[in-house]
């Protein structure tokens, strides 16, 4: 069992003009095996949350903790998040030029694990995975993330994220740029880790439609930087009708 | 193009400056075995702007090598190539020495004219030699003055590997002058493993021969200042030619790289590819890449490339691609060039899985240096540069820790 505790968080970000706080005192705490949806809309600092809690360097905390299990994530570097058990599915996947994926999973997989795995079980596990995401094996062999199409990326996020097993995942909008199909299969996916590891899930999303496939336990509507409400599935239903104009215009009052 | 990387540019479009075509033809650009039509450089030539020429030293001196009494200024290993070195050397202005390669530069000149006897390597026509044939160089001492020209002859039909490999230390200046015959495939591998403190002044003029390959692979980690032109015409219809560049320069270095294409006859080919990776202040490289097609050249298919990843600051890359088009009859001509610095996106993204920062980096830069290197294709090539980058590597990371 583990715990994710975000309180207080405050973030700013560096920009021509000085420091902007983005997030201003974000509650949240995440256990194994929950999965909590984050709806909000354009700007109101989703992805910044999501990047604080991998450490992006633009993001600076200026105030508030993440701990996980009682650890302090704030003090670890990018890498040894990762290897605590924090896993960010990204909005946005980067290009690395020359470096295949085969490659990057398995420097990965070694680098969480502390050892190579074995290489026959590996190969196994990369082409079960692979195949269970519908992607094509030669997907192996290309640069990672270069000349993917957006839905090919998001489903690549998600096959690192069956193979290097984390205990808590934060999902930056996996959901868009996915036509049914492709939605049906990601969202097996996290519900396939969910169920074999008790994987605890942020998922950050502006619609209803991948909630119909992966169930929320807890739904927070996250506005102007924190949580504006918090309830239960229903209330993905109410934001699905209403919109977030009752809390933005709350927020600017 | 220029980057400076202490100002905030990541990437300058190429295209800003190709479109001003240099000011006089390729064509018409001085070569001649005088030394008195290339005066010492002062560093506002055209040909010399990127060059810290108060640097160069002695290396432009009219003058004959610093050999002592059995104390060389650069050993030559030649047991590498001992199946193919002609009876005779061969003195200035002796056939056919001279046929293909006539000094465009100061440094040229001088090399030409200070070596007295050139190594004569001549390939048997339609043999393949399935061993790399090698010449190592090694300089003595800094700021000896050492010259080479180097003669090679390959049969029609012949196919071979050739390996110029420089070590140590000297002011060198060296020619190489290449006769591709019909239809032969050779490749020409120059490897700059010097000293910190050599000085390095080449010039390698190739001629293809009709339905000849011709690959020329400059391959530049060491030195204080290393400057290869490597330069290409053709001798009839159907030749190829591929110019590859690698080189990683670190505080302090220069490293230049010129080519010039002179696509002279119809359907010929040509492939220009220089890949760089810089670190550390001061550290400086150029590319200068030239290709001209004549009017006569129909048919012509050519494409050149560079690209540069800057590691830190200080560092600054300069690149120039120049084409000059006089038919407009080709099947193909265009160019890429730009300069990125390493990119923190890709370095969180990789260590956002668990990649350790030391271990992400050396993932982007292999990334970056990955294609260059599948087109190099010399197992014994790539070993040597893909540890030279490692070594590279891992003294950044212990500068910077
Ligand atoms: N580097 C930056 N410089 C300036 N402003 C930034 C920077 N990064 C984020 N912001 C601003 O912070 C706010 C929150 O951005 P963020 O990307 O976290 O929003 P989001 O909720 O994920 O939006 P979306 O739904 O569009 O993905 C926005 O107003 C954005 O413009
Ligand atoms: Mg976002």
């Amino acid at each position: 069992m583990t715990t994710l505790e975000i309180r207080d968080l405050h973030v700013s970000v560096e920009t021509d003009t000085g420091a902007k706080e983005i997030l201003r005192g974000v509650d949240l705490t995440i256990n194994s095996g929950e999965t909590h949806a984050i709806m909000g809309p354009n700007g109101s600092g989703k992805s910044t949350l999501a990047y604080a809690i991998a450490g992006h360097p633009k993001y600076t905390v200026t105030g508030g903790t993440i701990t996980l299990d009682g650890e302090d994530v704030l003090e670890m570097a990018v890498d040894e998040r990762a290897k605590a058990g924090l896993f960010l599915a990204m909005q946005y996947p980067v290009e690395v030029p020359g470096v295949t994926v085969s490659n990057f999973l398995r420097t990965a997989k070694t680098s969480i694990d502390g050892e190579a795995p074995k290489l026959r079980t590996w190969v196994k596990d990369m082409k079960g995975a692979m195949e269970a995401l519908r992607m094509d094996s030669h997907f192996a062999e290309r640069n990672v993330n270069e000349g993917f199409s957006g839905g090919e990326k998001k489903r690549h996020e998600i096959l690192q994220m069956e193979l290097l097993q984390p205990q808590i995942a934060v999902l930056d909008e996996t959901d868009s740029g996915l036509d049914v199909d492709a939605l049906k299969v990601v969202a097996e996916g996290v519900n396939r880790v969910k169920e074999n590891t008790g994987l605890g899930v942020m998922l950050i999303t502006h619609y209803t439609r991948i909630l119909r496939y992966i169930q929320p336990d807890h739904v927070h509507v996250f506005v102007a930087g924190k949580v504006a409400e918090s309830g239960g599935p229903e209330l993905a239903n109410r934001l699905e009708d209403e919109g977030y104009d009752r809390y933005v215009q709350a927020a600017a009052v | 193009m220029t980057l400076l990387t202490d100002k905030p540019r990541d990437h300058v479009d190429p295209q800003s400056t190709v479109g001003a075509a240099p000011e006089e033809s390729r064509a018409a650009r001085l070569t001649s075995f005088e030394v008195s039509d290339f005066p010492v450089p002062n560093g506002r030539e055209e040909e010399w702007r990127f060059t810290p020429v108060d640097r160069l030293g002695g290396v432009f001196a009219d003058e004959g090598d610093d050999d002592r009494e059995g104390d060389y200024a650069a050993d030559y290993d030649v047991s590498g190539v001992m199946d193919v070195i002609a009876q005779t050397a061969l003195a200035p202005g002796q056939a056919p020495r001279g046929t293909v390669l006539v000094p465009g530069d100061r440094g040229a000149v001088v090399a030409s004219k200070h070596t007295t006897e050139a190594l004569h390597l001549k390939l048997e026509a339609e043999k393949e030699y399935a061993e790399p044939l090698r010449v190592n160089v090694h300089g003595n001492g800094a700021g000896r003055l050492s010259s080479a020209h180097y003669v090679v002859e390959a049969g029609h039909h012949s196919k071979a590997l050739l390996i110029l490999d420089h070590t140590g230390s000297a002011d060198h200046r060296g020619n190489l002058e290449v006769i591709v015959g019909d239809g032969a495939e050779l490749t020409v591998v120059s490897l700059q493993r010097w000293d910190d403190d050599a000085v390095h002044l080449g010039q390698h003029d190739a001629q293809v021969g009709r339905d000849a390959t011709y690959k020329h692979i400059a391959v530049s980690l060491g030195g204080s200042i290393v400057r290869v032109n490597a330069n290409v015409n053709y001798q009839g219809p159907g030749g190829d030619a591929t110019l590859l560049g690698v080189y990683f320069a670190d505080a302090g270095q220069h490293l230049e790289h010129r080519s010039f294409v002179d696509h002279n006859e119809p359907h010929t080919n040509s492939l220009v590819t220089y890949k760089g990776a810089l670190q550390g202040d001061g550290a400086h490289t150029v590319w200068v890449g030239d290709v001209l097609i004549r009017k006569e050249a129909e048919g012509i298919d050519t494409y050149e490339l560079n690209r540069n990843l800057v590691l830190t600051d200080g560092a600054r890359a300069d690149s120039v691609p120049n084409l000059e088009i006089e038919t407009g009859e080709i099947a193909g001509a265009g160019h890429a060039s730009s300069t990125g610095r390493f990119d923190d996106e890709q370095l969180f993204y990789l260590m956002s899985r668990g990649i350790d920062e030391t271990n992400a980096r050396r993932l982007v830069v292999r990334g970056f240096f990955a294609d260059i290197i599948a087109k190099i294709g010399v197992p014994e090539v790539v070993d040597t540069l893909m540890a030279a980058i490692e070594e590279e590597l891992a003294a950044d990371m212990g500068a910077s820790a």
